[in-house]
C-alpha cells in the first residue's frame, strides 16, 4: 500500500474519531482513500444504503429524483405534484432545465402545479381532487401533450388510486397521463426516484411516439437535463458530426421525444446514474446499443467524440476529426489563459449523478487537481467508474455528512469546493471559495465546446475572486 | 369528567353496549356524551333515533376546512340529554379514516365540546386499533379508562388481547388504564368462565356479563336503546347494572397481554379447542 493511501486513511480515521462507536464503524465504510488500480481491498466505499440517523445527510428523496430530475424537464407535459403544496413549491424550477417554447401555451417547464392537499383530502382521499385538477388543466392548457402525476408522501400513506384516475382520464383526453409512485419515503435517496421515473417512461410513453422517417445516423441524447443549456451545447456537437439527434432526454424534451427514442441507432448516455435503466431496457427490448460519454473539458470531449464516431461509418469518423481540429485551437486558448490562473489549485467535489467523476477531466485540463470527490446517491457502478479517474490517495466519500466535509476541507485545504445549495453557505462562512455544482450556480452551459469556456471562466471567478480575501478565514 | 374509550373486535356490539350503558348512566343522573370514532357514523343512532347526518369530517369536507365549523353544528342532543358527535370519514377503501378521527377529536376538544359539567365522555372506536388514528382516544391523556367488549369467540378474544397491547404502549407513555372486559355473550360454551379467566390473565376484571337477548334487536330496529324502548325488560336492567359498575369502578390497571400460544392454551383448557395431540 502506498504512502499516499496510508496518509489519507489516517486522516479519515482522525475525522471519524469524533463519532460514537457505531457511527464510526458505519461511516468508515463510506469513506476511502482512492486506489486507481482497484487492487487495495480497503479502498472501496459502500454505497446506496440508508443514511445513518443523526448525521446531516444532504440526500434528497424519491420524489426529488422522479419529479426534480427525470420528469420535471419534459417541457410539453404538465407535471403535477400530487399532495400538499410544499414539495412542489420548494422544488419549483430549482434545476434550471432550459427549454424552447411559449410557457403557459405549449410548454410548461417553469410552472408549478399541485393538487394542494388539505386535511379533507387526506381523510377522504385525493383522487377526486386529482381528477378535477386534470380536467381544469386540460381546459387551461389544451396544447399539453401529456400529464404526469408525481406522488408526494401522503399519497402512498392513504393509498390514493392514482393509476385508476390516470387510466380513465388518459382515455378521455387521448394523451398519456403518467402516474408516478415516487413517494419520498421510498428508498434511501433520490436514486430510487430516477429508477421509478425510468420505469414509468417505459410503461407509459416509450415506443408510442411518431417519427416519420429514420436515418442511419439517428441517436438519442439521454441523461442530459439541459441545465443552463447543457443539452443544446451537446446536441450542436453531435449534429456537427453528422448525427441526427431524434430525442433529448429529458432536457428540453417533448413527450413525443420520449416515445421515439426506440427508433434511435445508438443511445448516448451522459448521466448514467439517472437513466441507465431505460438504456438497458431499450438494449434488451429493442436491441439498441448504448454508450457512455463525457462532454466536460476538451480531453474528455475529444475522447468521447471519437468513441461515439466509432459506432458509425467513415463519414462520421472524418467529421469527428474535422470537428476536433476546428475547435482545438479555441480550446487551447481557453486552457492557456485559465491554466495560468488555476494551475495547481485543489478541488473538492461532493455532488450527485455524474459530476463527481465527469468533471474531473475538465478540472485537470485547467491544471487543477480533484483531491476529494463523492456522490450523494451513487451506487457501486458509479464508484467503479470513478476510482480510475482520481489520483492515488484522493478522498472518496459516499453520502458524506456536513461534519465530514468540513473536516476534510480543514485538512485538505482545497482552493475551491464544488457542491450543492445545502453546503454553499456554510462554505461561504468558512471563507472557502465555493461553486454550486448542481445547477452551475446560475451559470452554464458547462457541456461541450460551448460550455468549457464558461466552466473555465466560472472556476477562475470562484477561486480567484478577491471577495474571499475580505472574509476572515480560519487559520 | 371521566373519558372512557370502548374498543373491541368489529361487530362485537361496541356501539350497542356503549349506547345502552350511556343511557343507563344518564338515567342515573350523570351528564354524558358519546363521540363516535368510526367513519360509518353509526355509534349514536340509538340515542339520536337516526343516523347522524352532520359528522365533523363530512361537514369539514363540505366547507373546505375544519376551521369553518361551529361545534354546535356537529354536537347533537338525543335521549335524556345525551350529547353525541361523530367523527365521520371516507367510504371504505379511500383516504385515511384514522386521520379523520384525529382531526375530529382535536376539533371537539379545541372548541370546548367537553364542558366542565360533563360527567362521562365515551369514545366508541372502530374495530381493532389498526393505526395511530384509532389510538387517538388513548393518546395525549384523552381517555384514561378503556373497556374492551368481547365474547367467548376466539377472534374476539384475540382482538381483546391485541387491544391490551395498545393500552400497554400508551399506559407507559400516558396514563391510560384498562377498566375491564365486558362480555357481550354469544352463548359459546363456558363463556363466563373463559372470559373471567382471560380477564385474570390480562390482569383485569370481567366487569359485567351481558346475556344475549333479542330484545336488543327489537329495540335497535326502532332506533332505540333497550333502556328507552322497554325500561322494564330484564335486559334493560343488565345495562343499568353495567352502567353502575362502570360508574363505581376504581379498578383501573395496566394490562398484561398474553402470547398467542397462551391464548390458544386457554381455549384448550376450557375444552373449546381440541389440542393438537387429540386431533392427531
Amino acid at each position: 500500500m502506498s504512502s499516499a493511501i496510508k496518509d489519507t486513511q489516517k486522516m479519515i480515521e482522525e475525522v471519524l474519531e469524533a463519532y460514537p462507536d457505531k457511527s464510526k464503524k458505519d461511516r468508515a465504510k463510506h469513506l476511502a482513500a482512492n486506489d486507481p488500480t482497484g487492487q487495495c481491498s480497503t479502498c472501496q466505499v459502500k454505497s446506496n444504503v440508508k443514511s445513518r440517523p443523526g448525521v446531516m445527510t444532504v440526500r434528497g428523496c424519491a420524489y426529488a429524483g422522479a419529479k426534480g430530475v427525470v420528469w420535471g424537464p419534459v417541457k410539453d407535459q404538465l407535471t403535477i405534484s400530487h399532495g400538499p403544496v410544499g414539495c412542489g413549491q420548494y422544488s419549483w424550477w430549482a434545476r434550471r432545465n432550459y427549454y424552447n417554447g411559449q410557457t403557459g401555451i405549449d410548454t410548461f417547464g417553469t410552472m408549478h402545479i399541485t393538487t394542494d392537499f388539505q386535511e379533507k383530502d387526506i381523510v377522504y382521499g385525493g383522487d377526486k381532487g386529482l381528477d378535477a385538477a386534470l380536467h381544469e388543466l386540460k381546459e387551461l392548457f389544451p396544447l399539453a401533450k401529456g400529464m404526469g402525476i408525481l406522488s408526494e408522501c401522503p399519497v402512498g400513506l392513504i393509498g390514493d388510486d392514482i393509476e385508476a384516475v390516470s387510466k380513465r382520464v388518459a382515455k378521455e383526453f387521448g394523451i398519456p397521463i403518467v402516474p408516478v409512485r415516487c413517494e419520498g419515503f421510498r428508498g434511501v435517496s433520490q436514486s430510487l426516484g430516477h429508477h421509478i421515473a425510468n420505469d414509468t417512461i417505459r410503461d407509459y410513453v416509450l415506443g408510442k411516439g411518431v417519427l416519420e422517417k429514420t436515418t442511419p445516423y439517428d441517436v438519442a441524447l439521454i441523461g442530459d437535463y439541459n441545465i443552463g443549456g447543457d443539452a443544446w451545447a451537446s446536441r450542436k456537437m453531435l449534429e456537427e458530426m453528422g448525427l441526427r439527434v431524434i430525442a433529448q432526454w429529458t432536457g428540453d424534451a417533448s413527450v413525443n421525444e420520449l416515445g421515439i427514442a426506440t427508433k434511435s441507432k445508438l443511445n448516448l448516455i451522459h448521466c448514467y446514474r439517472s437513466m441507465n435503466y431505460i438504456c438497458r431496457h431499450m438494449e434488451e427490448a429493442y436491441g439498441i446499443p448504448w454508450a457512455e460519454f463525457n462532454f466536460f473539458g476538451p480531453t474528455k470531449i475529444y475522447q468521447s467524440i471519437r468513441k461515439i464516431a466509432s459506432y458509425f461509418d467513415d463519414t462520421i469518423k472524418e467529421n469527428a476529426e474535422k470537428m476536433i481540429e476546428k475547435y482545438k485551437p479555441e480550446m487551447d486558448k481557453v486552457i492557456e489563459y485559465y491554466k495560468a490562473r488555476l494551475e495547481g489549485k485543489k478541488v473538492m467535489l461532493y455532488v450527485g449523478g455524474l459530476r463527481p467523476r465527469h468533471t474531473i477531466g475538465a478540472y485537470e485540463d485547467l491544471g487543477m487537481e480533484v483531491v476529494a470527490s463523492g456522490y450523494e446517491f451513487g451506487h457501486n457502478d458509479d464508484y467503479k467508474r470513478t476510482y480510475p479517474d482520481m489520483k492515488e490517495g484522493a478522498v472518496i466519500m459516499d453520502d458524506a455528512t456536513l461534519y465530514e466535509m468540513e473536516e476534510f476541507t480543514r485538512r485538505l485545504r482545497p482552493d475551491m469546493v464544488g457542491s450543492g445549495i445545502k453546503e454553499k453557505y456554510s462554505y461561504h462562512k468558512m471563507g472557502v471559495p465555493f461553486r454550486q455544482m448542481h445547477s452551475w450556480d446560475y451559470s452554464g452551459p458547462y457541456h461541450g465546446f460551448d460550455g468549457f469556456p464558461v466552466f473555465a471562466r466560472d472556476m477562475d471567478m470562484t477561486v480567484n475572486s478577491p471577495t474571499w480575501n475580505l472574509i476572515r478565514r480560519e487559520k | 369528567m371521566r373519558q372512557i374509550a370502548v374498543y373491541g373486535k368489529g361487530g362485537i356490539g361496541k356501539s350497542t353496549t356503549t349506547q345502552n350503558t350511556v343511557a343507563g348512566l344518564s338515567q342515573a343522573g350523570y351528564k354524558c356524551m358519546i363521540v363516535g370514532c368510526d367513519p360509518k357514523a353509526d355509534a349514536t343512532r340509538l340515542i339520536l333515533h337516526a343516523k347522524a347526518q352532520t359528522t365533523v369530517m363530512d361537514l369539514a369536507r363540505e366547507r373546505g376546512t375544519v376551521e369553518d365549523l361551529e361545534v354546535g353544528e356537529v354536537l347533537l342532543t338525543g335521549f335524556n340529554g345525551i350529547r353525541c358527535a361523530e367523527s365521520g370519514g371516507p367510504e371504505p377503501g379511500v383516504g385515511c379514516a384514522g386521520r379523520g378521527v384525529i382531526t375530529a377529536i382535536n376539533f371537539l376538544e379545541e372548541n370546548g365540546a367537553y364542558d366542565a359539567d360533563t360527567d362521562f365522555v365515551f369514545y366508541d372506536v372502530l374495530g381493532d386499533v389498526v393505526c395511530g388514528g384509532f389510538a387517538m382516544p388513548m393518546r395525549e391523556g384523552k381517555a384514561k379508562e378503556i373497556y374492551i367488549v368481547t365474547s367467548g369467540e376466539m377472534m374476539a378474544m384475540y382482538a381483546a388481547n391485541n387491544i391490551s397491547r395498545g393500552i400497554l404502549k400508551y399506559a407507559q407513555s400516558g396514563g391510560v388504564r384498562l377498566g375491564g372486559l365486558i362480555c357481550n355473550s354469544r352463548k359459546t360454551d363456558k363463556e363466563y368462565e373463559l372470559i373471567s379467566e382471560l380477564a385474570k390473565k390480562l390482569g383485569t376484571q370481567l366487569i359485567h356479563f351481558v346475556p344475549r337477548d333479542n330484545q336488543v334487536q327489537r329495540a335497535e330496529l326502532r332506533r332505540m336503546t333497550v333502556i328507552e324502548y322497554s325500561p322494564e325488560h330484564p335486559q334493560a336492567e343488565e345495562y343499568r347494572i353495567l352502567a353502575k359498575k362502570i360508574a363505581d369502578n376504581r379498578d383501573l390497571v395496566i394490562p398484561t397481554p398474553i402470547s398467542m400460544d397462551e391464548l390458544e392454551q386457554l381455549l384448550m383448557d376450557f375444552g373449546i379447542m381440541e389440542s393438537e395431540e387429540a386431533v392427531a
